[in-house]
């Protein structure tokens, strides 16, 4: 890509929808991850006992939090996935068009 | 001991072949398991028929280090899960629940929330930039000698400390329960990782590992149904069991070890999570698929998987505490358990299987070892063709047919080195060293790439300097852990300087603070042409313009 072709791709809308977009979801996702795993290991850390408290039966706080965290992991990736497949594909592909770079090699 | 005990944890469940009780301690040789043999042999042709096929759709460069670049998203999720889901998480995570209850599902839990992180900030714009390791992503706009001299060392560094503690792992298990010498069970796993990669490449690794997840899922599962079966499928039932049957009872809900200090608990979070994003053979498996997309569709498939698993773990954990705990046809008569203290979740496929299901789990957790090790071969061979040889030695003036003999005798070297390793740690207690390749990974790899991916301003020598820094400070400060320093090297107990559980919580940050200190006060005109040469990178690792395609066959 020479210059003048990657400064037609700055000022092009798409693009700038799409980094923006992109930018955002990605670190807003992020950052609910680290809340939700440092959260936990805060809880660890600082307050041992209250992982050991039962909710119901034998199941602890520790347990159910484990079991939450790995699924929060699986539904946060597939989330992003099913906004990348619906938005962000297609801003890419109309980015690629128009700028008719040849697309990929 | 009760330092020893907190410092050594994470270790303890990182590597936990490694340093147990071993069979040929323990007197008479183990009788030949003849299922586990048989399946495994079966694991062995096969994987060996995949290798030949794969050697004749092996050509270039490409098909060598990627595959051909033809993977799917979900063919890339599995051989991932297959990649990461080492002997480690298996038998070592079941181990320590088996010892110490809840206490081994931190790592459950720590192990797959890397994950997310990746896909949200790394797969894409990793895909879009690199071509076959992750010092191409990291050179992309900086100069290439210093930056994959830098990349291939933390690789290297990375990759040896997981394969020494693979390799050591693998011979003890496989003496006890073939009954085959130490020394030739090292040798067997060293020759199957170099048969695999070095005739048959990215293909045949990918293939094997794909096939090794396979077995491992189902093998998980058919354990944790089996175990759930006894408890009328209750988990409750099966926690309030646990908690009756374990010596220590109620206390196997608390975290236990991890609390030795919130600095340590918050450290080993750091390693597990970002040291995920920066294990080179992991990296790897991204220019293996076609296009950004495919490569966002892989991190959620092996999200999936090695979520799946780990919550079996959960399961299989707990399981053990009740079946295999109080039954004495798992302990010697001193009470210890047979085979060392790894085993929980083989004597548990025994006892809920029969001699069929723990032949099928013992062949499982070889498979998983070949399938990691080869992983990590083909990428520190990567590191040492491509990045060295091709870029730093040769300067990029070297055709693809070299490159790739280059890599194919890296390997056979890289094996053998492996091998000597395995019979030269065989007594030392290597448990520390896949802690310590996380540590790597999170101190040096994850900061230099996400900050070239991500940040404008940094330049060669920030990115240089910065991970040096995490690479060199990560391993001083393992090396003056007790886990080395006095449990290694036999100082005297309470000497070690260094007592947290993991170094990441001070070398990470300090390799970004360097790389960001060092970036901002390069006033060379190279610093300020990387930092215009990163408009164009953005642009490619966001819209995937100019990178590199798949190739058909």
């Amino acid at each position: 890509m020479d210059d003048a072709v990657i400064k037609r791709i700055q000022r092009d809308p798409n693009y700038i929808r799409l980094v923006a977009e992109r930018k955002a979801f990605g670190w807003t996702l992020s950052i609910i991850m680290l809340v939700i795993y440092y959260g936990f290991i805060a809880l660890v850390a600082f307050a041992p006992s209250a992982i050991a408290v039962k909710l119901f039966g034998s199941i602890t706080i520790g347990l159910a939090l484990g079991v939450a965290i790995i699924l929060a992991a699986i539904v946060l990736t597939g989330v992003y996935v099913l906004r990348a497949n619906a938005q962000y594909d297609d801003l890419t592909k109309a980015i690629v068009n128009a700028n008719a770079v040849g697309g990929r090699k | 001991m009760n330092r020893l005990i907190k410092s050594g944890a994470l270790a303890a469940a990182l590597a936990p072949l490694a340093g147990a009780a071993r069979a040929a301690d323990t007197g008479a040789a183990p009788p030949l398991d003849w299922n586990a043999l048989i399946i495994f042999a079966a694991f062995v042709v096969l994987t060996l028929a995949i290798t030949y096929w794969a050697a004749q759709r092996t050509r270039t460069a490409k098909d060598f280090y990627a595959a051909g670049g033809g993977v799917t998203g979900l063919q890339n999720g599995l051989a991932i899960a297959g990649d990461y889901m080492s002997a480690a998480s298996f038998l070592g995570i079941s181990a320590l629940v088996f010892s110490t209850g809840y206490y081994g599902l931190i790592y459950s839990i720590g192990f797959l929330v890397g994950w997310p992180i990746i896909m949200f900030l790394m797969a894409e714009p990793l895909r879009n930039l690199g071509r076959f390791t992750f010092a191409d992503v990291a050179s992309y706009r900086l100069q290439a000698t210093p930056i994959r001299a830098m990349a291939a060392t933390g690789t290297l560094v990375t990759v040896a400390f997981y394969l020494i503690a693979q390799m050591v792992g693998a011979g003890q298990l496989i003496e006890l329960l073939f009954g085959l010498p130490y020394l030739y069970a090292v040798v067997f796993v060293g020759v199957m990782m170099i048969i695999y990669v070095t005739f048959g490449g990215m293909i045949a690794t990918t293939w094997v590992q794909i096939i090794k997840a396979c077995l491992l899922l189902i093998g998980a599962t058919l354990m944790s149904l089996l175990v759930l079966a006894q408890f009328g499928f209750d988990f409750n039932a099966l926690v309030a069991k646990a908690i009756e049957v374990h010596p220590s009872h109620e206390k196997i809900m608390l975290p236990g070890a991890a609390v030795a200090n919130p600095i340590s608990a918050i450290s080993l979070g750091m390693a597990l999570m970002f040291g995920t994003a920066g294990l080179p053979h992991i990296l790897m498996r991204f220019f293996t698929v076609r296009d950004a997309k495919e490569a966002r569709k892989s991190v959620f498939w092996a999200t999936t998987f090695i979520g799946y698993f780990y919550i079996l773990t959960f399961i299989i954990g707990f399981g053990a505490i009740i079946l295999v705990g109080p039954n004495a046809l798992y302990h010697d008569v001193k009470g210890a358990l047979l085979g060392g203290g790894n085993m929980p979740a083989i004597h548990l496929a025994h006892a809920v299987g029969g001699d069929l299901m723990k032949g099928f789990i013992a062949a499982v957790a070889f498979a998983t070892i070949l399938a990691v090790v080869s992983g990590l071969t083909l990428s520190g061979a990567s590191a040492v063709s491509h990045d060295l040889y091709a870029s730093v030695f040769r300067r990029g003036k070297v055709d693809e047919a070299t490159e790739v003999r280059v890599s194919r005798i890296t390997t056979v070297a890289l094996g053998v080195v492996a091998i000597l390793l395995g019979v030269v740690f065989e007594k030392v207690n290597v448990a520390f060293m896949v802690g310590l390749a996380f540590a790597v990974a999170a101190s040096a790899n994850f900061p230099v790439l996400l900050l070239a991916m991500l940040w404008k301003g940094l330049t060669t020598r920030g990115a240089f300097i910065g991970g040096f820094v995490g690479l060199i400070g990560a391993v001083a400060l393992t090396i003056l852990s007790p886990g080395i320093w006095e449990a290694v090297l036999g100082f005297p107990k309470g000497s070690a300087l260094f007592q947290y559980t993991s170094p990441a919580i001070f070398t990470m940050p300090l390799a970004f603070l360097c790389a960001w200190i060092f970036s901002i006060t390069d006033q060379s005109t190279v610093a300020a042409k990387e930092r215009v040469a990163f408009e164009g990178q953005y642009v490619r690792s966001q819209t995937g313009i100019g990178a590199e395609g798949a190739v058909a066959h």
